[in-house]
């Protein structure tokens, strides 16, 4: 194995760059380095202008997503190796405005979350509990691949739908309404489905399932939406079907 | 309108999945190659049979439209045509009625 490797990293700097470009930055490459480990020795030793997110370096905190030779990546969960001898190509993730360097907005995402009601919801005549809600562990297995979103990102970077129509709302976020329809504890998929069923919620995807591909906590969210699609179709046919009283 | 587009588009590919392969291996190439010889008498009996009818009309009814509803986000999407959706809305779905018209004819007259 060489034991050095180019990175070729996006640099955008706003206040006096019109457009990205790309800066190439020649580093150590060590069998046990990350992508991140990578960027981080650039920062501390090469460039200290280079700007990018991390945090955990354990694939938990969901903030070092990049794409790294075309493909959204956890940055700290990618080792150099697999790439050499490179040069490695790093850029911001796709699909979202680029703030600097690395560093995209994903405020677009954060304002769909909430439409979704991510939280669990009880009703409104019920009187406080006075004990916890239990729940039983085949009743969790219901929920719990949706519940290990990390919200990288990564599947908006990837999804071709989100890339042509910004306004559907996209993977994680009908993911994460998922998890909290199928707890058993949360009483509140009614109230979620006026906007996951809309034109631009499920109806907009169109199953080409990059999402769950690129997905690095194994959500699926493809499999959610295609689940949540069958939920809202036979509810759309109940409606037709049955009388008021009977739904 | 959407989910009841999308029922007959999932229900179109299960249908398919399951049925066109089969199809098409006994009367594509078992048949012609001589792989099995069947009673004609036989075979010809539960051609002619309405439910045999009924089941490959709907078979051709759901093919036609999961046809439609991929035809339809391949021109939205893979061509960017979306700005002409009442078009091809009508050639999409517009289409599939009349194959399945057509089929209707075949099959049941
Ligand atoms: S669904 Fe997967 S890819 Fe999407 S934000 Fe959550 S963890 Fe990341
Ligand atoms: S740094 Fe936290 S997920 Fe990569």
């Amino acid at each position: 194995m060489a034991d050095r490797i180019t990175l070729r990293v996006t640099r955008y700097r706003p206040e006096s760059d019109t457009e990205p470009t790309a800066q190439e930055y020649d580093i150590p490459l060590r069998k046990e380095w990350v992508v991140l480990d990578g960027l981080n020795h650039i920062k501390d030793h090469l460039d200290g202008t280079l700007s990018y997110r991390w945090s955990c370096r354990m694939g938990v905190c969901g903030s070092c997503g990049m794409i790294v030779n075309g493909e959204p990546k956890l940055t700290c969960a990618t080792f150099l190796k697999e790439y050499a001898p490179g040069p490695i190509r790093i850029e911001p993730l796709s699909n979202f405005p680029i703030v600097r360097d690395l560093v995209v907005d994903i405020g677009d995402f954060m304002r769909k979350l909430p439409r979704v009601k991510p939280w669990l919801i009880r009703s409104e005549q019920e009187r406080p509990a006075k004990e916890e809600h239990l729940q039983l562990p085949a009743e969790r297995e219901e929920y719990e691949q949706f519940s290990m979103c990390i919200n990288c990102m990564l599947c908006y970077s990837a999804c071709p739908v989100y890339a042509l129509d910004q306004d559907f709302l996209g993977p994680a976020a009908i993911a994460l309404a998922q998890r909290y329809n199928l707890d058993s504890r949360d009483q509140g998929s009614a109230e979620r489905m006026d906007v996951l069923s809309s034109a631009d919620g499920i109806w907009a995807c169109t199953f080409v399932g990059e999402c769950s591909a690129v997905c690095p906590k194994d959500v699926d969210p493809a499999g959610a939406i295609q689940r949540y699609k069958f939920t809202a179709a036979m509810d759309a046919l109940k409606t037709l079907l049955l009388p008021r009283g009977a739904r | 309108m959407e989910p009841f587009l999308w029922l007959l588009f999932s229900a179109g590919g299960v249908v398919s999945a399951l049925l066109v392969p089969a199809l098409l291996f006994l009367f594509g190439l078992a048949l012609p190659l001589g792989w099995v010889t069947p009673d004609y008498t036989h075979l010809s009996a539960v051609l002619g049979h309405p439910a045999t009818r009924v089941v490959l009309l709907g078979l051709c009814v759901l093919a036609l439209f999961h046809w439609a509803h991929r035809f339809r986000y391949a021109l939205y999407d893979g061509l960017q045509l979306k700005h002409l959706d009442r078009v091809i809305n009508l050639l999409c779905y517009g289409g599939a009625l009349a194959g399945s018209a057509a089929a209707g004819l075949l099959l049941l007259t």
